[in-house]
Parts: structure tokens; sequence; C-alpha cells
């Protein structure tokens, strides 16, 4: 995104103060805090949003805890702004400077009365290793790096026992100037070396304790130190990031807490034309398009297929939005030699005259996501502005005119930011595009029940153990639609409740004959406080590639199975309407559930259920 | 660059920066007189005047400003 003027920015600032209903007040600045900007101006958005109170259409708030080595004061407007334009409004609270062990301890304290939900470890290396000597052997250098993961490994935990279900790790910036030079990587007490073993380590103490990972130590090294941190302002107000990097830092920490809630986006449509290729497929025939080894711009264009196809590999969905003859552009995609994507790489393929916005819109719909979890990527400037004019919700990434920058211009954009990574997560992508092999089954199957049996489904179940646990968190926190509480937990909370003495809990995994889809629901039940016998479903989520298979049904019966074992009499389950979960607005009567004594309650008796008729088979392997 | 326009410019950034629009800023001005502008509304302060000139102030001159004039004298001879 270009850089708005002063002028510009601050008529707009101007015209959303000027409104007097704080929700629409609210999305202009939101709408004002999606764009790159500077310092001062953050400072003035910030401000705006001071004086407007509450959440919004869309907008979660968050209580969020800023632990520091140094003055974070200056970061605060940079982080609140930046999670207004990624849809959370973050109540921030800063430990005074170097109080972070005092805040973690006393229960008494500042931090304690916030009662974060996330807490942001921003600490400075020479507190943890400055009493290495640079004499020191590798034993005693590993000794020391051993003791200051195991003392951030207990400050983590403190946060969590002060109720932070996310924890937040800032990697440690090397400030360290040059002492040896080369062997400062080497020498195994060098300050330099000291900082990056710390770095490396805690990295993956933090993978495995669902710590989540802010790297500036890597954005520092693309931008460069100086970019980040400025001596004078160390020296003069204890700032370990400089003032100027608060809207790139702000937007780091909003990226990871918006993806721990769900909020990053899910599928990058790419245009084909000067896009994926260059040249004009209709004109230049296949022989004249640009893409390849050979030349920089045939290796810019295969770089970015390149980049698209590691992207799908994590689990990104691809999608193609493209004016062009669908059996020209297809026969490209088919047949050219130097072609990394192929059509089975993508999950949905719009390619005809038609608008781009409304080919987004139907390839949202054909892959059932939201619009929301769409990053669109066109060379084309008058598209990208059609496109942003007619869905705000889309992301669309400002391409630079020499495609050798597409790739860092849409990486960026931080727009898949992932809060973990799973092996259902690597699979994803190629079950969109089996899906594309379901549909041409219903279609040629005609009747409903005859393409359900055809599918040949079935199911695997188990209870949410240690083994499932990210997964099945993973699940709670980004699914939107078939969600019955929307209430998003961490791993920590999942664990608990787990445990709790008669909870029942449940991760289903659906296969069929083209092939698993993996862990695609996840209930959680607890005993009702108060109320003997009843179990409170307090989170149901299934993932929006399975809907009208029947998985509904199922689960539910293998859940009232579980929930008669474990001595209940009934469930009661909760439906919290949201924006975007009208798709099961009437699950629970719809499987046999009561109105329950408040709104929203649902009941079933698990005395009178009998088992619904589904055509999904049970795995014979899998517990019963 | 004149006086007059520097001393415009240091007005705009500080009435943004504390969202007062109705600062009015002199040579003679010192940091006092003006409400909020505390020491860390300072440092923002010198920061958003070193990106607007592309200026790098020493150390030494931000904590020894006292006025306003100070300041401006101060962009006149970076940018000189």
């Amino acid at each position: 995104m270009t850089l708005a003027s002063p002028q510009d920015f601050r008529a707009r600032l101007a015209a959303a103060n000027g409104v007097e209903a704080a929700p629409v007040r609210l999305a202009a600045l939101a709408d004002l805090a999606r764009e790159r900007r500077a310092f001062l101006e953050t400072i003035q958005l910030d401000a705006a949003l001071a004086r407007t109170p509450g959440a919004g259409e869309g907008i979660e708030p968050l209580r969020l805890a800023l632990l520091s080595a140094g003055t974070t004061d200056h970061l605060l407007p940079a982080i609140r702004v930046a999670g207004l334009g990624r849809g959370l409004r973050l109540e921030t609270w800063a430990a005074g400077y170097g109080q972070y062990r005092q805040a973690l301890m006393d229960p008494a304290s500042g931090l304690h009365a916030h009662a974060p939900e996330a807490v942001l470890f921003a600490l400075v290396a020479r507190d943890f290793l400055g009493a290495v000597p640079v004499t020191a052997g590798a034993e005693e250098a590993e000794a020391a790096l051993d003791a200051a993961v195991a003392d951030l490994r207990g400050l983590w935990a403190r946060a969590r026992a002060a109720g932070a279900g996310l924890v937040i790790q800032q990697s440690f910036l090397d400030l360290e100037p040059e002492l040896f030079g080369g062997l400062d990587a080497v020498v195994p007490g060098a300050p330099a070396r000291l900082v990056a073993a710390l770095n490396a380590r805690l990295a993956a103490a933090a993978g495995a304790e669902g710590v989540l990972w802010l790297d500036v130590a890597r954005a520092a090294a693309r931008d460069g130190l100086d970019a980040w941190h400025d001596p004078l302002r160390w020296l003069q107000a204890k700032m370990a990031i400089r003032m100027e990097a608060g809207p790139a830092y702000g937007e780091m920490v909003a990226r990871l807490i918006a993806a721990a809630r769900g909020r990053s986006r899910k599928c990058l449509v790419l245009d084909l034309d000067n896009t994926l290729w260059g040249g004009v497929i209709g004109d230049d025939g296949m022989a004249g398009i640009v893409l390849g080894e050979g030349s920089g711009p045939g290796e810019a264009h295969l770089a970015l297929q390149r980049y698209a196809k590691a992207l799908k590999a994590r689990g990104i969905i691809l999608a193609i939005a493209s004016k062009n003859e669908a059996s020209v552009a297809e026969a490209a995609l088919r047949e050219h030699p130097e072609m990394l994507l192929r059509p089975e790489d993508f999950a949905a393929m719009a390619i005809n005259w038609t608008d781009k916005a409304t080919n987004l819109r139907a390839i949202a719909k054909s892959l059932n996501i939201g619009l929301d979890a769409l990053v669109f990527v066109d060379d084309n400037p008058v598209e990208r502005a059609q496109v942003r004019e007619a869905l705000p919700m889309v992301a669309v990434p400002e391409l630079p005119a020499d495609p050798a920058l597409y790739v860092r211009a849409i990486a960026a954009g931080g727009h898949f930011e992932a809060a973990s990574f799973t092996a259902d997560d690597a699979a994803r992508a190629g079950q969109y595009a089996a899906n594309r092999e379901r549909a041409d089954l219903a279609a040629a199957a005609g009747d409903m029940e005859d393409f359900l049996g055809a599918l040949a489904m079935e199911v695997d179940f188990g209870p949410v153990d240690a083994l499932a646990r990210p997964r099945a968190t993973q699940l709670i926190n980004k699914t939107n639609q078939f969600n019955t509480t929307t209430i998003r937990r961490s791993e920590a909370e999942v664990a608990e409740m787990a445990a709790r003495p008669g909870a029942v809990t449940l991760w289903f995994r659906l296969a069929d004959r083209f092939g698993d889809n993996g862990i695609v629901s996840v209930m959680l039940m607890v005993p009702a406080a108060g109320a003997g016998g009843v179990l409170e479903l307090v989170n149901w989520v299934m993932s929006c590639r399975v809907f009208g298979r029947g998985l509904e049904e199922e689960a539910l019966n293998i859940a009232v199975e579980a929930a008669r074992a474990a001595g209940a009499g009934a469930i009661r389950a909760a439906f919290v309407p949201t924006e975007k979960n009208g798709v099961i607005r009437d699950l629970f009567p719809r499987l046999g559930f009561a109105p329950g004594a408040e709104p929203g309650e649902w009941v079933l008796d698990l005395a009178e259920y009998a088992a619904r008729p589904t055509r999904i088979a049970r795995k014979e392997t899998g517990p019963s | 660059m004149t006086d007059a326009e520097i001393l415009e410019t240091l007005t705009r950034i500080l009435r943004d920066l504390l969202g007062e629009p109705g600062i009015v800023l002199t040579p003679a001005t010192t940091r006092p007189e003006i409400p909020r502008w505390d020491s860390f509304s300072y440092v923002t302060f010198i920061v958003a005047v070193e990106v607007e000139y592309g200026i790098k102030f020493h150390l030494t001159d931000v904590e020894s400003f006292e006025t306003v004039g100070e300041i401006v004298a101060k962009i006149k001879e970076l940018k000189a």
C-alpha cells in the first residue's frame, strides 16, 4: 500500500473524528488503520481511537500486557492501531521500565489487575547473558544459555498462571558491537554468538510450549539494525525499538495475535497474464509468454509461482481469477514446459470475462470460506482498485511495477501469519483441490443420498489428548462458520478443560474415497456447575469443508454415547450468534435439542435420544 | 528555509502530537509553558522533527535545548 500524504490523512482523520455514532467512527478509524502510516499519524489515530469507546461489529476486544526491559510506551499506540486494522480492540497495559519480574510475581500488581489475555515479553539479551565472560569455554557458555532459557520459561509459566492464554516472546536483537569480527559467531563466549544461540534455543522452546515468537531479530536482519534500533534513544529513554519502527512493530504484534485468534487469511487468488507469467497468453501464445529459467523477467514470474507453491505446501489454498479464454489459459497451465503451478494446484479457477469482484465472490462461495479469507494478487492497478472498492474485506497487496519485487510485496503484507503448524495444515490445500472432484461426483450422482453413499465416508474419533491438542485448539480458534459459541481457547485452557473430572472432549477425523480430510471437528463438554449429570457443550466447531455430509449427526451420535458413558443424563448447549455462524442458526433444534431455560440455550435429554441415521461408517481401529 | 517556516512546521508537529490545535509556539517558548509537553512527548517531538527534516540531533543538543528558538537554530545549522 502506498503511504497516504499527510494532508490526505489529516482530512480523513478529521472526517472520521466528526462522526457522532461511535461504531461508525470506529469503522472509519479501522479503515485508516489498515493503511500504511508514519509514527506521528499513528499517534493521532490512536488518540482518536481512545475517544471512541467500545468494540464494534466484527471487532474483538483483547487485553494485552507488555513486559519489557525498556520503555514501550512509544510502541503502544502503534500496537493498538495495528490491532484495530486486524479486527482487534487491544486494551494495553505496560509494566514500568525493568519492572517485569515484580509485575509477574506480585499478585497486587497492575498486571494482575489488568487480567491480560495475552502477555508479550520484550526483553534485552544483556539482562540474561551479560555476565558471561568472553573467555568462557563452550561448557560455561552452554550452561549460561541453559540457565537463560530456564529463566525465560519460568517467566512464561508465571504469565500463564496470571491467566494469559497467549504468551508472546520477542526474539532478542543483537545489539553488540563487533568484538573480534568473524570470530564473533564462533567464540563460545562472544556476545553476538550468545544472542544467536539464545534465539535459536528459545524459539525451539517456544514452539514446544505453544508460545508465539515475535521475530524482530529477523526483521532487523532484513531491514538493517538501524531501522529498528537507535542507540541514542536507548541511551536517552531506554527505547530498545526505535520510535520510527513503531508502526512496523505494531503490525508484527497485531498480526501474530490476529493469527492466534483465527483472523489470518486462507487463500491466495492469482491473476494470470503479467502476474503468474509475463505477457498475455491470448495475444502472445504459449511460445510468447515470459516464464522460466534463462531470463531475469522469466525467473521473476517463476519466483512468484515458487512462492505460491511453497504457501500451498504449508496449507494456503490457491485459486485463479483471470480475464481470459478459459481453454487457452488452462492449456498454458497444463502444457507450458516451465510452468511450476499446474491446474491440480488450484482449488478454484475463475477464468472468464466477468469482473474480478464477482469472480472473487464465486471463488469464496465455491471454497465455502469468507471473502475476508482472500488475498488477491493482480498486476493491473485498475483491477486492484475495482476489488478494493467493491470488496474492502479482501486483502489486495499493492504490487510494484517490476515483477521482480512481487514476492516481497505480497510477503510484506503478512496476511498468512500462522500461530501454529500441524500436519493437517500441510494437507489442507490438497484437500480443497480434492473437493473440486467431490463436487464433480455430486453433479454426476444427482441425488444427495446417492452422492453421500458414493463418497464412502469413514469417521475416526478420540479424546482431545496431548497429541490432538494443537490441531484441536487451532480449529477452535480459526473456525468462524460452524462454531456454536465462538469462544477462543489457548492450548493450556483446552488441556485444563479436558483434565476436569467428568469432562468429555472429542475430535473427529473424516476420510472418504478422495482422501483424508484430517481432524475436521472438535467438541468440548464440561460438567455444568451446579447441575449434576449435565454436560455443558462449551465449544463445537466443524470445518466448512465437510458441511452437509451428515458429520454433525454422526458426531452427536458419538458424543451422546461418550456422555452416557461418563454418567451424564443431558447435554446443555448454547448458540451464540455472530456475523458468520448463521449457517448453523438452527443446528440444535435440527438435531433434536429442546429450548432451555435461557434464550439461546438448548438441552438434549440423553435418555430419549435415538441415534440418527447417517451415511458415515466408523473406523474399525478407532476407539469406540 | 526561514525561521518562520521552521517555527510553523514545529507548531504543526506539536499540535498533531498533543492533539491541541490551539498551541502557538514562539522562539521564546519553553516546554513547561505547554501543558502535557512532558519528557516523553518531548522525545516523540524530537523524533518527529528529525523525520520531518531528515536530520539527527546530537544527544547533548536534545538534552540542552531550553527554548524553541534554540531548536530552530539547530535545524538551520544541520540543514545548512
